[in-house]
Protein backbone atom coordinates (compact mmCIF):
# COMPACT_ATOMS: atom_id res chain seq x y z
CA UNK A 1 0.00 0.00 0.00
CA UNK A 2 2.92 2.26 -0.35
CA UNK A 3 2.04 3.13 -3.91
CA UNK A 4 0.99 6.70 -4.22
CA UNK A 5 -2.55 7.42 -5.21
CA UNK A 6 -3.82 7.49 -8.71
CA UNK A 7 -5.58 10.48 -10.09
CA UNK A 8 -5.06 12.72 -7.13
CA UNK A 9 -7.35 15.60 -6.46
CA UNK A 10 -6.45 18.71 -8.32
CA UNK A 11 -8.13 21.03 -5.90
CA UNK A 12 -5.10 21.56 -3.77
CA UNK A 13 -2.30 21.14 -6.26
CA UNK A 14 0.28 23.66 -5.28
CA UNK A 15 2.22 23.78 -8.47
CA UNK A 16 0.37 22.47 -11.45
CA UNK A 17 1.12 24.47 -14.48
CA UNK A 18 -1.01 27.13 -15.94
CA UNK A 19 -2.96 25.71 -18.80
CA UNK A 20 -0.88 26.50 -21.80
CA UNK A 21 -3.02 27.21 -24.76
CA UNK A 22 -2.58 23.94 -26.53
CA UNK A 23 -3.44 24.59 -30.18
CA UNK A 24 -0.52 26.99 -30.45
CA UNK A 25 1.92 24.11 -30.17
CA UNK A 26 3.78 23.07 -33.24
CA UNK A 27 1.94 20.13 -34.64
CA UNK A 28 3.85 16.96 -35.06
CA UNK A 29 1.62 15.38 -37.54
CA UNK A 30 1.47 11.88 -38.82
CA UNK A 31 2.48 8.72 -37.11
CA UNK A 32 4.75 10.05 -34.38
CA UNK A 33 2.26 10.17 -31.49
CA UNK A 34 1.11 6.67 -32.29
CA UNK A 35 4.66 5.36 -32.44
CA UNK A 36 5.35 6.98 -29.08
CA UNK A 37 2.39 5.33 -27.33
CA UNK A 38 2.76 2.04 -29.20
CA UNK A 39 4.98 0.37 -26.56
CA UNK A 40 2.47 1.26 -23.85
CA UNK A 41 -0.44 -0.05 -25.88
CA UNK A 42 1.38 -3.27 -26.78
CA UNK A 43 2.41 -3.79 -23.16
CA UNK A 44 -1.11 -3.21 -21.88
CA UNK A 45 -2.59 -5.43 -24.57
CA UNK A 46 -0.37 -8.37 -23.70
CA UNK A 47 0.07 -7.95 -19.95
CA UNK A 48 -3.28 -6.51 -18.88
CA UNK A 49 -6.07 -6.90 -21.41
CA UNK A 50 -5.09 -10.36 -22.60
CA UNK A 51 -4.85 -11.82 -19.06
CA UNK A 52 -8.16 -10.17 -18.19
CA UNK A 53 -9.88 -11.66 -21.24
CA UNK A 54 -8.15 -14.99 -20.69
CA UNK A 55 -9.45 -15.04 -17.14
CA UNK A 56 -13.00 -14.43 -18.37
CA UNK A 57 -12.65 -17.10 -21.06
CA UNK A 58 -11.32 -19.68 -18.57
CA UNK A 59 -14.28 -18.95 -16.33
CA UNK A 60 -16.52 -20.26 -19.13
CA UNK A 61 -14.40 -23.39 -19.72
CA UNK A 62 -13.73 -26.68 -18.04
CA UNK A 63 -10.15 -25.99 -17.01
CA UNK A 64 -8.51 -28.37 -14.53
CA UNK A 65 -5.09 -29.99 -14.28
CA UNK A 66 -5.70 -32.05 -17.42
CA UNK A 67 -6.48 -29.00 -19.53
CA UNK A 68 -3.55 -27.17 -17.98
CA UNK A 69 -1.16 -29.85 -19.20
CA UNK A 70 -2.79 -30.99 -22.45
CA UNK A 71 -4.68 -27.86 -23.47
CA UNK A 72 -7.93 -28.08 -25.41
CA UNK A 73 -10.32 -26.79 -22.75
CA UNK A 74 -13.98 -27.13 -23.68
CA UNK A 75 -16.54 -24.40 -23.18
CA UNK A 76 -19.17 -25.22 -20.59
CA UNK A 77 -21.25 -22.07 -20.64
CA UNK A 78 -22.26 -20.80 -17.23
CA UNK A 79 -21.56 -24.08 -15.44
CA UNK A 80 -18.68 -22.68 -13.36
CA UNK A 81 -20.71 -19.69 -12.30
CA UNK A 82 -23.60 -21.95 -11.36
CA UNK A 83 -21.28 -24.08 -9.27
CA UNK A 84 -19.66 -21.09 -7.57
CA UNK A 85 -22.86 -19.16 -6.94
CA UNK A 86 -24.63 -22.33 -5.84
CA UNK A 87 -22.15 -23.07 -3.08
CA UNK A 88 -22.76 -21.71 0.39
CA UNK A 89 -19.03 -21.28 0.82
CA UNK A 90 -18.86 -18.59 -1.86
CA UNK A 91 -21.57 -16.56 -0.19
CA UNK A 92 -20.02 -16.79 3.23
CA UNK A 93 -16.67 -15.72 1.75
CA UNK A 94 -18.35 -12.86 -0.12
CA UNK A 95 -20.09 -11.75 3.06
CA UNK A 96 -16.82 -11.93 4.97
CA UNK A 97 -15.12 -9.86 2.25
CA UNK A 98 -17.78 -7.16 2.56
CA UNK A 99 -17.38 -7.18 6.34
CA UNK A 100 -13.59 -7.09 6.01
CA UNK A 101 -13.78 -4.13 3.62
CA UNK A 102 -16.36 -2.24 5.68
CA UNK A 103 -14.53 -2.65 8.99
CA UNK A 104 -11.18 -1.66 7.53
CA UNK A 105 -12.37 1.27 5.44
CA UNK A 106 -14.51 2.76 8.21
CA UNK A 107 -11.64 2.49 10.69
CA UNK A 108 -9.15 3.88 8.18
CA UNK A 109 -11.33 6.86 7.26
CA UNK A 110 -12.34 7.75 10.83
CA UNK A 111 -8.82 7.45 12.24
CA UNK A 112 -7.26 9.24 9.27
CA UNK A 113 -9.68 12.14 9.56
CA UNK A 114 -9.01 12.49 13.27
CA UNK A 115 -5.25 12.25 12.74
CA UNK A 116 -5.38 14.81 9.91
CA UNK A 117 -7.41 17.26 12.03
CA UNK A 118 -5.00 16.65 14.89
CA UNK A 119 -1.89 17.30 12.77
CA UNK A 120 -3.39 20.57 11.58
CA UNK A 121 -3.62 21.77 15.20
CA UNK A 122 -0.13 20.75 16.28
CA UNK A 123 2.80 23.05 16.75
CA UNK A 124 5.51 22.79 14.13
CA UNK A 125 7.99 20.47 15.80
CA UNK A 126 5.47 17.93 17.04
CA UNK A 127 3.68 18.05 13.69
CA UNK A 128 6.90 17.22 11.90
CA UNK A 129 7.55 14.34 14.28
CA UNK A 130 4.07 12.86 13.81
CA UNK A 131 4.26 13.21 10.05
CA UNK A 132 7.69 11.58 9.98
CA UNK A 133 6.31 8.73 12.05
CA UNK A 134 3.45 8.28 9.59
CA UNK A 135 5.86 8.30 6.67
CA UNK A 136 7.91 5.63 8.41
CA UNK A 137 4.82 3.45 8.69
CA UNK A 138 3.94 4.13 5.09
CA UNK A 139 7.46 3.15 4.04
CA UNK A 140 7.30 -0.20 5.78
CA UNK A 141 7.07 -2.88 3.08
CA UNK A 142 4.01 -5.10 3.32
CA UNK A 143 6.01 -8.24 3.95
CA UNK A 144 8.18 -6.59 6.57
CA UNK A 145 4.99 -5.44 8.30
CA UNK A 146 3.39 -8.89 8.24
CA UNK A 147 6.55 -10.35 9.75
CA UNK A 148 6.70 -7.65 12.42
CA UNK A 149 3.06 -8.18 13.40
CA UNK A 150 3.57 -11.91 13.70
CA UNK A 151 6.40 -11.14 16.09
CA UNK A 152 4.45 -8.50 18.05
CA UNK A 153 1.59 -10.95 18.58
CA UNK A 154 3.72 -14.02 19.13
CA UNK A 155 2.23 -16.05 21.95
CA UNK A 156 5.06 -16.58 24.42
CA UNK A 157 7.59 -13.83 23.63
CA UNK A 158 5.36 -11.32 21.87
CA UNK A 159 5.41 -7.86 23.38
CA UNK A 160 1.64 -7.37 22.99
CA UNK A 161 0.80 -10.29 25.25
CA UNK A 162 3.37 -9.10 27.75
CA UNK A 163 1.84 -5.61 27.83
CA UNK A 164 -1.71 -6.98 28.14
CA UNK A 165 -0.72 -9.38 30.92
CA UNK A 166 1.18 -6.65 32.73
CA UNK A 167 -1.87 -4.40 32.53
CA UNK A 168 -3.79 -7.11 34.34
CA UNK A 169 -5.42 -9.00 31.48
CA UNK A 170 -4.06 -12.31 32.68
CA UNK A 171 -5.98 -14.28 30.06
CA UNK A 172 -3.66 -12.91 27.39
CA UNK A 173 -0.56 -14.50 28.91
CA UNK A 174 0.76 -16.80 26.16
CA UNK A 175 -2.45 -16.24 24.23
CA UNK A 176 -2.12 -17.79 20.77
CA UNK A 177 -3.64 -15.13 18.53
CA UNK A 178 -3.11 -17.00 15.28
CA UNK A 179 -4.83 -20.19 16.41
CA UNK A 180 -8.22 -18.52 16.56
CA UNK A 181 -10.16 -17.24 13.55
CA UNK A 182 -11.61 -14.13 15.15
CA UNK A 183 -8.34 -12.97 16.70
CA UNK A 184 -6.44 -13.57 13.44
CA UNK A 185 -9.07 -11.46 11.68
CA UNK A 186 -8.58 -8.72 14.27
CA UNK A 187 -4.80 -8.74 13.81
CA UNK A 188 -5.18 -8.51 10.02
CA UNK A 189 -7.53 -5.54 10.46
CA UNK A 190 -5.05 -3.87 12.80
CA UNK A 191 -2.26 -4.50 10.29
CA UNK A 192 -4.14 -3.15 7.28
CA UNK A 193 -5.43 -0.11 9.18
CA UNK A 194 -1.94 0.59 10.53
CA UNK A 195 -0.53 0.44 7.02
CA UNK A 196 -3.30 2.46 5.35
CA UNK A 197 -3.79 5.36 7.75
CA UNK A 198 -0.60 7.26 6.84
CA UNK A 199 -1.51 7.74 3.19
CA UNK A 200 -5.10 8.72 3.94
CA UNK A 201 -4.20 10.98 6.86
CA UNK A 202 -1.37 12.78 5.07
CA UNK A 203 -3.49 13.31 1.95
CA UNK A 204 -6.41 14.61 4.03
CA UNK A 205 -4.05 16.87 5.93
CA UNK A 206 -2.72 18.22 2.63
CA UNK A 207 -6.34 18.91 1.70
CA UNK A 208 -7.01 20.65 5.02
CA UNK A 209 -4.12 23.06 4.48
CA UNK A 210 -5.80 24.38 1.35
CA UNK A 211 -8.90 25.58 3.20
CA UNK A 212 -8.59 29.34 3.74
CA UNK A 213 -8.36 30.20 7.45
CA UNK A 214 -10.82 33.07 6.90
CA UNK A 215 -13.58 30.50 6.55
CA UNK A 216 -12.84 29.10 9.98
CA UNK A 217 -12.54 32.53 11.51
CA UNK A 218 -15.87 33.76 10.22
CA UNK A 219 -17.53 30.51 11.31
CA UNK A 220 -16.06 30.95 14.77
CA UNK A 221 -17.19 34.57 14.92
CA UNK A 222 -20.68 33.33 14.08
CA UNK A 223 -20.38 31.14 17.14
CA UNK A 224 -20.03 27.74 15.48
CA UNK A 225 -18.69 24.87 17.57
CA UNK A 226 -15.82 22.69 16.42
CA UNK A 227 -18.21 19.95 15.38
CA UNK A 228 -20.36 22.38 13.41
CA UNK A 229 -17.31 23.81 11.69
CA UNK A 230 -16.25 20.35 10.61
CA UNK A 231 -19.70 19.46 9.34
CA UNK A 232 -20.46 22.72 7.57
CA UNK A 233 -17.08 24.02 6.46
CA UNK A 234 -14.36 21.38 6.41
CA UNK A 235 -16.27 18.35 5.21
CA UNK A 236 -18.13 19.96 2.28
CA UNK A 237 -14.91 21.42 0.94
CA UNK A 238 -13.02 18.15 1.28
CA UNK A 239 -15.89 15.97 0.07
CA UNK A 240 -14.29 15.14 -3.31
CA UNK A 241 -11.05 14.23 -1.54
CA UNK A 242 -12.94 12.04 0.96
CA UNK A 243 -14.70 10.35 -1.93
CA UNK A 244 -11.46 9.68 -3.75
CA UNK A 245 -9.60 8.32 -0.73
CA UNK A 246 -12.55 6.21 0.37
CA UNK A 247 -12.85 4.54 -3.03
CA UNK A 248 -9.10 3.97 -3.23
CA UNK A 249 -9.18 2.34 0.20
CA UNK A 250 -12.19 0.23 -0.79
CA UNK A 251 -10.28 -1.02 -3.82
CA UNK A 252 -7.09 -1.69 -1.86
CA UNK A 253 -8.75 -3.42 1.07
CA UNK A 254 -11.22 -5.44 -1.00
CA UNK A 255 -8.52 -6.95 -3.20
CA UNK A 256 -5.96 -7.22 -0.41
CA UNK A 257 -4.07 -10.48 -0.78
CA UNK A 258 -0.45 -10.32 0.38
CA UNK A 259 -1.13 -9.54 4.04
CA UNK A 260 -3.72 -12.28 4.42
CA UNK A 261 -1.77 -14.88 2.51
CA UNK A 262 1.48 -14.19 4.32
CA UNK A 263 -0.06 -14.31 7.79
CA UNK A 264 -2.84 -16.87 7.66
CA UNK A 265 -3.34 -18.14 4.08
CA UNK A 266 -7.03 -17.54 4.73
CA UNK A 267 -7.07 -19.67 7.89
CA UNK A 268 -7.51 -20.80 10.52
CA UNK A 269 -10.54 -22.72 9.28
CA UNK A 270 -11.17 -20.18 6.55
CA UNK A 271 -11.86 -17.42 9.06
CA UNK A 272 -9.79 -14.90 7.10
CA UNK A 273 -10.57 -16.09 3.57
CA UNK A 274 -11.67 -13.16 1.45
CA UNK A 275 -12.58 -13.39 -2.23
CA UNK A 276 -9.09 -12.87 -3.72
CA UNK A 277 -7.66 -15.42 -1.28
CA UNK A 278 -10.52 -17.82 -2.01
CA UNK A 279 -9.99 -17.58 -5.78
CA UNK A 280 -6.30 -18.32 -5.37
CA UNK A 281 -6.93 -21.25 -3.02
CA UNK A 282 -9.47 -22.83 -5.35
CA UNK A 283 -7.14 -22.46 -8.32
CA UNK A 284 -3.75 -23.27 -6.78
CA UNK A 285 -4.53 -25.80 -4.09
CA UNK A 286 -7.53 -27.53 -5.65
CA UNK A 287 -6.37 -27.04 -9.26
CA UNK A 288 -9.83 -25.85 -10.22
CA UNK A 289 -8.57 -23.03 -12.40
CA UNK A 290 -11.99 -22.61 -14.00
CA UNK A 291 -13.76 -22.00 -10.71
CA UNK A 292 -10.91 -19.77 -9.53
CA UNK A 293 -11.25 -17.67 -12.68
CA UNK A 294 -15.01 -17.44 -12.18
CA UNK A 295 -14.48 -16.24 -8.60
CA UNK A 296 -11.91 -13.69 -9.82
CA UNK A 297 -14.31 -12.39 -12.43
CA UNK A 298 -17.09 -12.12 -9.85
CA UNK A 299 -14.68 -10.29 -7.51
CA UNK A 300 -13.96 -7.69 -10.16
CA UNK A 301 -17.65 -7.34 -10.99
CA UNK A 302 -18.58 -6.79 -7.33
CA UNK A 303 -15.86 -4.17 -6.97
CA UNK A 304 -16.91 -2.37 -10.15
CA UNK A 305 -20.57 -2.48 -9.14
CA UNK A 306 -19.75 -1.05 -5.72
CA UNK A 307 -17.72 1.81 -7.13
CA UNK A 308 -19.32 2.43 -10.51
CA UNK A 309 -21.01 5.72 -9.68
CA UNK A 310 -17.88 7.10 -8.14
CA UNK A 311 -15.62 5.83 -10.93
CA UNK A 312 -17.92 7.35 -13.56
CA UNK A 313 -17.89 10.69 -11.83
CA UNK A 314 -14.14 10.57 -11.45
CA UNK A 315 -13.46 9.59 -15.04
CA UNK A 316 -15.87 12.20 -16.34
CA UNK A 317 -14.03 14.72 -14.26
CA UNK A 318 -10.70 13.57 -15.69
CA UNK A 319 -12.22 13.68 -19.16
CA UNK A 320 -13.09 17.35 -18.73
CA UNK A 321 -9.52 18.06 -17.83
CA UNK A 322 -7.95 16.58 -20.92
CA UNK B 1 2.38 24.10 27.94
CA UNK B 2 -1.14 25.26 28.52
CA UNK B 3 -3.45 22.64 29.97
CA UNK B 4 -5.76 23.09 26.99
CA UNK B 5 -3.15 21.66 24.68
CA UNK B 6 -2.41 18.67 26.87
CA UNK B 7 -5.00 16.27 25.35
CA UNK B 8 -3.82 17.26 21.89
CA UNK B 9 -0.20 16.61 22.77
CA UNK B 10 -1.07 13.27 24.32
CA UNK B 11 -3.01 12.28 21.21
CA UNK B 12 -0.09 13.30 19.03
CA UNK B 13 2.33 11.28 21.14
CA UNK B 14 0.15 8.18 21.02
CA UNK B 15 -0.16 8.43 17.23
CA UNK B 16 3.60 8.78 17.11
CA UNK B 17 4.14 5.73 19.31
CA UNK B 18 1.67 3.56 17.42
CA UNK B 19 3.18 4.43 14.06
CA UNK B 20 6.80 4.12 15.08
CA UNK B 21 6.78 1.30 17.64
CA UNK B 22 6.41 -1.72 15.32
CA UNK B 23 9.34 -0.61 13.20
CA UNK B 24 11.35 0.30 16.29
CA UNK B 25 10.58 -3.11 17.76
CA UNK B 26 11.79 -4.81 14.59
CA UNK B 27 15.11 -2.97 14.59
CA UNK B 28 15.49 -3.38 18.34
CA UNK B 29 14.88 -7.12 18.18
CA UNK B 30 17.36 -7.41 15.32
CA UNK B 31 20.08 -5.90 17.52
CA UNK B 32 19.24 -7.67 20.78
CA UNK B 33 21.16 -10.71 21.95
CA UNK B 34 19.05 -13.86 21.88
CA UNK B 35 18.86 -14.18 25.65
CA UNK B 36 17.29 -10.71 25.87
CA UNK B 37 14.78 -11.55 23.14
CA UNK B 38 13.75 -14.62 25.08
CA UNK B 39 13.66 -12.90 28.45
CA UNK B 40 10.35 -13.07 30.31
CA UNK B 41 10.32 -9.31 30.72
CA UNK B 42 11.11 -7.58 27.44
CA UNK B 43 13.58 -4.71 27.37
CA UNK B 44 12.85 -1.59 25.39
CA UNK B 45 16.36 -0.38 24.89
CA UNK B 46 19.34 -2.21 23.35
CA UNK B 47 21.53 -2.66 26.41
CA UNK B 48 23.93 -5.00 24.64
CA UNK B 49 23.55 -4.49 20.87
CA UNK B 50 24.89 -7.25 18.69
CA UNK B 51 25.25 -7.90 14.98
CA UNK B 52 24.89 -11.63 15.44
CA UNK B 53 21.38 -11.81 13.94
CA UNK B 54 22.44 -9.85 10.87
CA UNK B 55 25.20 -12.41 10.36
CA UNK B 56 22.66 -15.22 10.61
CA UNK B 57 20.30 -13.49 8.16
CA UNK B 58 22.95 -12.63 5.59
CA UNK B 59 24.47 -16.11 5.76
CA UNK B 60 21.09 -17.81 5.50
CA UNK B 61 20.67 -20.02 2.48
CA UNK B 62 20.16 -17.93 -0.63
CA UNK B 63 19.88 -14.53 1.00
CA UNK B 64 22.35 -12.94 -1.40
CA UNK B 65 20.69 -14.67 -4.32
CA UNK B 66 17.20 -13.46 -3.42
CA UNK B 67 18.49 -9.98 -2.78
CA UNK B 68 20.05 -10.00 -6.25
CA UNK B 69 16.82 -11.39 -7.79
CA UNK B 70 14.70 -8.70 -6.18
CA UNK B 71 17.07 -5.98 -7.28
CA UNK B 72 17.26 -7.33 -10.84
CA UNK B 73 13.51 -7.70 -11.27
CA UNK B 74 12.76 -4.33 -9.71
CA UNK B 75 15.42 -2.36 -11.55
CA UNK B 76 14.58 -3.80 -14.97
CA UNK B 77 10.85 -3.24 -14.46
CA UNK B 78 11.33 0.33 -13.31
CA UNK B 79 13.79 1.25 -16.07
CA UNK B 80 11.55 -0.27 -18.71
CA UNK B 81 8.51 1.53 -17.38
CA UNK B 82 10.43 4.80 -17.24
CA UNK B 83 11.50 4.66 -20.89
CA UNK B 84 8.13 3.53 -22.21
CA UNK B 85 6.25 6.00 -19.99
CA UNK B 86 8.46 8.89 -21.05
CA UNK B 87 7.57 8.30 -24.69
CA UNK B 88 3.87 8.04 -23.92
CA UNK B 89 3.90 11.01 -21.54
CA UNK B 90 5.57 13.12 -24.21
CA UNK B 91 2.91 12.17 -26.77
CA UNK B 92 0.16 12.99 -24.28
CA UNK B 93 1.54 16.22 -22.84
CA UNK B 94 3.04 17.77 -25.95
CA UNK B 95 1.28 16.45 -29.04
CA UNK B 96 -2.31 16.62 -30.22
CA UNK B 97 -3.64 13.53 -31.90
CA UNK B 98 -6.80 11.64 -32.46
CA UNK B 99 -7.34 9.10 -29.71
CA UNK B 100 -5.36 11.04 -27.11
CA UNK B 101 -8.33 11.38 -24.77
CA UNK B 102 -9.18 7.73 -25.03
CA UNK B 103 -5.56 6.83 -24.36
CA UNK B 104 -5.44 8.91 -21.19
CA UNK B 105 -8.69 7.41 -19.93
CA UNK B 106 -7.24 3.94 -20.61
CA UNK B 107 -4.19 4.82 -18.53
CA UNK B 108 -6.36 6.06 -15.66
CA UNK B 109 -8.40 2.89 -15.70
CA UNK B 110 -5.26 0.74 -15.93
CA UNK B 111 -4.04 2.40 -12.74
CA UNK B 112 -6.91 0.77 -10.93
CA UNK B 113 -6.52 -2.62 -12.59
CA UNK B 114 -7.42 -5.43 -10.18
CA UNK B 115 -4.07 -7.19 -10.45
CA UNK B 116 -4.89 -9.71 -7.75
CA UNK B 117 -7.72 -10.99 -9.93
CA UNK B 118 -5.25 -11.84 -12.69
CA UNK B 119 -3.14 -14.22 -10.62
CA UNK B 120 -4.73 -17.32 -12.13
CA UNK B 121 -4.74 -16.31 -15.78
CA UNK B 122 -1.20 -14.94 -15.42
CA UNK B 123 -0.14 -18.29 -14.02
CA UNK B 124 -1.70 -20.11 -16.96
CA UNK B 125 -0.28 -17.70 -19.53
CA UNK B 126 3.17 -17.99 -17.97
CA UNK B 127 2.90 -21.76 -18.01
CA UNK B 128 1.78 -21.88 -21.65
CA UNK B 129 4.62 -19.64 -22.80
CA UNK B 130 7.33 -21.31 -20.76
CA UNK B 131 7.70 -18.26 -18.51
CA UNK B 132 6.83 -19.99 -15.26
CA UNK B 133 9.61 -19.85 -12.67
CA UNK B 134 11.25 -17.09 -14.70
CA UNK B 135 12.29 -13.78 -13.21
CA UNK B 136 11.70 -12.11 -16.57
CA UNK B 137 7.98 -12.85 -16.25
CA UNK B 138 7.95 -10.99 -12.93
CA UNK B 139 9.86 -8.13 -14.54
CA UNK B 140 7.22 -7.87 -17.26
CA UNK B 141 4.37 -7.87 -14.77
CA UNK B 142 6.00 -5.27 -12.52
CA UNK B 143 6.73 -3.20 -15.59
CA UNK B 144 3.03 -3.21 -16.39
CA UNK B 145 1.87 -2.59 -12.82
CA UNK B 146 4.07 0.50 -12.50
CA UNK B 147 3.61 1.80 -16.06
CA UNK B 148 0.23 3.60 -15.79
CA UNK B 149 1.24 5.46 -12.65
CA UNK B 150 4.57 6.39 -14.24
CA UNK B 151 2.84 7.78 -17.34
CA UNK B 152 0.39 9.86 -15.31
CA UNK B 153 3.11 11.25 -13.06
CA UNK B 154 5.56 12.01 -15.85
CA UNK B 155 2.79 13.67 -17.84
CA UNK B 156 2.22 15.94 -14.86
CA UNK B 157 5.89 16.81 -14.55
CA UNK B 158 6.19 17.30 -18.30
CA UNK B 159 3.15 19.56 -18.49
CA UNK B 160 4.72 21.73 -15.78
CA UNK B 161 7.62 22.56 -18.08
CA UNK B 162 6.61 25.38 -20.43
CA UNK B 163 6.71 24.22 -24.05
CA UNK B 164 8.05 27.66 -24.91
CA UNK B 165 11.44 26.48 -23.68
CA UNK B 166 11.56 23.79 -26.34
CA UNK B 167 10.11 26.08 -28.93
CA UNK B 168 12.84 28.60 -28.24
CA UNK B 169 15.49 25.92 -28.62
CA UNK B 170 13.89 24.76 -31.84
CA UNK B 171 13.80 28.32 -33.06
CA UNK B 172 17.53 28.40 -32.51
CA UNK B 173 17.87 25.47 -34.85
CA UNK B 174 17.74 22.46 -32.54
CA UNK B 175 15.75 19.46 -33.68
CA UNK B 176 12.81 18.24 -31.64
CA UNK B 177 14.83 15.41 -30.08
CA UNK B 178 17.78 17.63 -29.30
CA UNK B 179 15.49 20.26 -27.81
CA UNK B 180 13.93 17.62 -25.62
CA UNK B 181 17.24 16.13 -24.55
CA UNK B 182 19.03 19.40 -23.85
CA UNK B 183 16.21 21.52 -22.47
CA UNK B 184 13.40 19.37 -21.11
CA UNK B 185 15.28 16.35 -19.86
CA UNK B 186 17.41 18.22 -17.29
CA UNK B 187 14.28 19.90 -15.94
CA UNK B 188 12.51 16.59 -15.85
CA UNK B 189 15.27 14.77 -13.97
CA UNK B 190 13.85 15.28 -10.47
CA UNK B 191 10.46 14.08 -11.68
CA UNK B 192 12.01 11.02 -13.28
CA UNK B 193 13.87 10.35 -10.07
CA UNK B 194 10.82 10.59 -7.81
CA UNK B 195 8.62 8.59 -10.16
CA UNK B 196 11.10 5.77 -10.54
CA UNK B 197 11.63 5.57 -6.80
CA UNK B 198 7.92 5.05 -6.22
CA UNK B 199 7.94 2.44 -8.94
CA UNK B 200 10.89 0.82 -7.22
CA UNK B 201 8.98 0.56 -3.96
CA UNK B 202 5.93 -0.97 -5.64
CA UNK B 203 7.97 -3.63 -7.42
CA UNK B 204 10.30 -4.27 -4.47
CA UNK B 205 7.30 -5.01 -2.25
CA UNK B 206 5.29 -7.17 -4.64
CA UNK B 207 4.33 -10.50 -3.18
CA UNK B 208 1.26 -12.05 -4.83
CA UNK B 209 2.72 -12.68 -8.30
CA UNK B 210 6.17 -13.59 -7.01
CA UNK B 211 4.45 -16.12 -4.77
CA UNK B 212 2.23 -17.55 -7.51
CA UNK B 213 4.62 -17.65 -10.46
CA UNK B 214 7.89 -18.84 -8.93
CA UNK B 215 7.08 -22.32 -7.75
CA UNK B 216 9.58 -25.00 -8.61
CA UNK B 217 12.73 -23.03 -9.15
CA UNK B 218 13.30 -21.87 -5.59
CA UNK B 219 16.51 -20.08 -6.60
CA UNK B 220 14.42 -17.56 -8.50
CA UNK B 221 12.44 -16.40 -5.51
CA UNK B 222 12.43 -12.75 -4.50
CA UNK B 223 12.93 -11.30 -1.03
CA UNK B 224 9.25 -10.82 -0.09
CA UNK B 225 8.44 -14.46 -0.80
CA UNK B 226 11.53 -15.61 1.02
CA UNK B 227 10.66 -13.43 3.99
CA UNK B 228 7.11 -14.80 4.06
CA UNK B 229 8.56 -18.25 4.71
CA UNK B 230 10.78 -17.04 7.53
CA UNK B 231 9.64 -19.75 9.91
CA UNK B 232 11.01 -22.37 7.52
CA UNK B 233 14.29 -20.50 7.27
CA UNK B 234 14.87 -19.31 10.81
CA UNK B 235 12.46 -21.42 12.83
CA UNK B 236 11.82 -19.50 16.01
CA UNK B 237 14.93 -17.36 15.70
CA UNK B 238 13.08 -14.04 15.89
CA UNK B 239 16.31 -12.05 16.05
CA UNK B 240 17.41 -13.30 12.65
CA UNK B 241 13.89 -12.92 11.24
CA UNK B 242 13.75 -9.29 12.33
CA UNK B 243 17.26 -8.71 11.00
CA UNK B 244 16.14 -10.06 7.63
CA UNK B 245 13.04 -7.86 7.69
CA UNK B 246 15.21 -4.86 8.56
CA UNK B 247 17.55 -5.55 5.65
CA UNK B 248 14.55 -5.96 3.36
CA UNK B 249 13.13 -2.62 4.48
CA UNK B 250 16.42 -0.73 4.26
CA UNK B 251 16.33 0.31 0.57
CA UNK B 252 12.72 1.46 0.86
CA UNK B 253 13.54 3.45 3.95
CA UNK B 254 16.44 5.17 2.22
CA UNK B 255 14.16 6.06 -0.70
CA UNK B 256 11.56 7.52 1.61
CA UNK B 257 14.21 9.56 3.37
CA UNK B 258 15.21 10.99 -0.01
CA UNK B 259 11.58 11.66 -0.88
CA UNK B 260 10.44 12.69 2.59
CA UNK B 261 9.96 16.35 1.74
CA UNK B 262 7.95 15.56 -1.37
CA UNK B 263 5.83 13.01 0.43
CA UNK B 264 4.88 15.21 3.32
CA UNK B 265 4.38 18.29 1.19
CA UNK B 266 1.81 16.44 -0.81
CA UNK B 267 3.83 15.13 -3.73
CA UNK B 268 1.04 12.73 -4.39
CA UNK B 269 -1.57 15.41 -4.31
CA UNK B 270 0.11 18.02 -6.39
CA UNK B 271 2.74 16.92 -8.79
CA UNK B 272 0.70 14.14 -10.31
CA UNK B 273 -1.72 16.43 -12.01
CA UNK B 274 -0.71 18.14 -15.16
Amino acid sequence: MSAPPVAAPRRQSPAPPANHPQPRRPRLTGLWPYLLVAPTVVGAAYLLIYPLLRSVVISFQHFRTGELIRGGAAFVGLENYQEVLGSGEFWSVAGRTVLWTAVNVVLIMVISTLVALMIARLRRRLRLAVMSGLVLTWATPVLAATTIFQWLFQSRLGVVNWVLATLGFESFREYTWFADGASTFVILVLLVVWQSVPFAALTLYAGLTTIPTELYESARIDGATGRQIFRNVTFPILRPLFGLITSLEVIWVFKCFAQIWAISRGGPDGATTTLPVYAFQVAQSLHKYDLGAAISTLTVLILVAALITHLRRMLRHEGEQL
Amino acid sequence: MSPRRLPLTLAALSVLVVSVFPVYWMVLTAFKPTREIQADTPTFWPAHPTLEHFHTAVEADGFGLFWRNSLLVTASAVLGALVVALLAAFAVARLRWRGRRGFILMVFIAQMAPWEALLISMFIIARDTGMLDRLSMLSLIYFMTTLPFTIVTLRGFLAAIPPELEEAAMMDGAGRVTAFRRVVFPLLAPGLMATSLFGFITAWNEFAFANALIIKNQDDRTLPVWLSSFSNVFGTDWGATMAAATLFMLPVLLIFLVLQRRVTSGFTAGAIKG
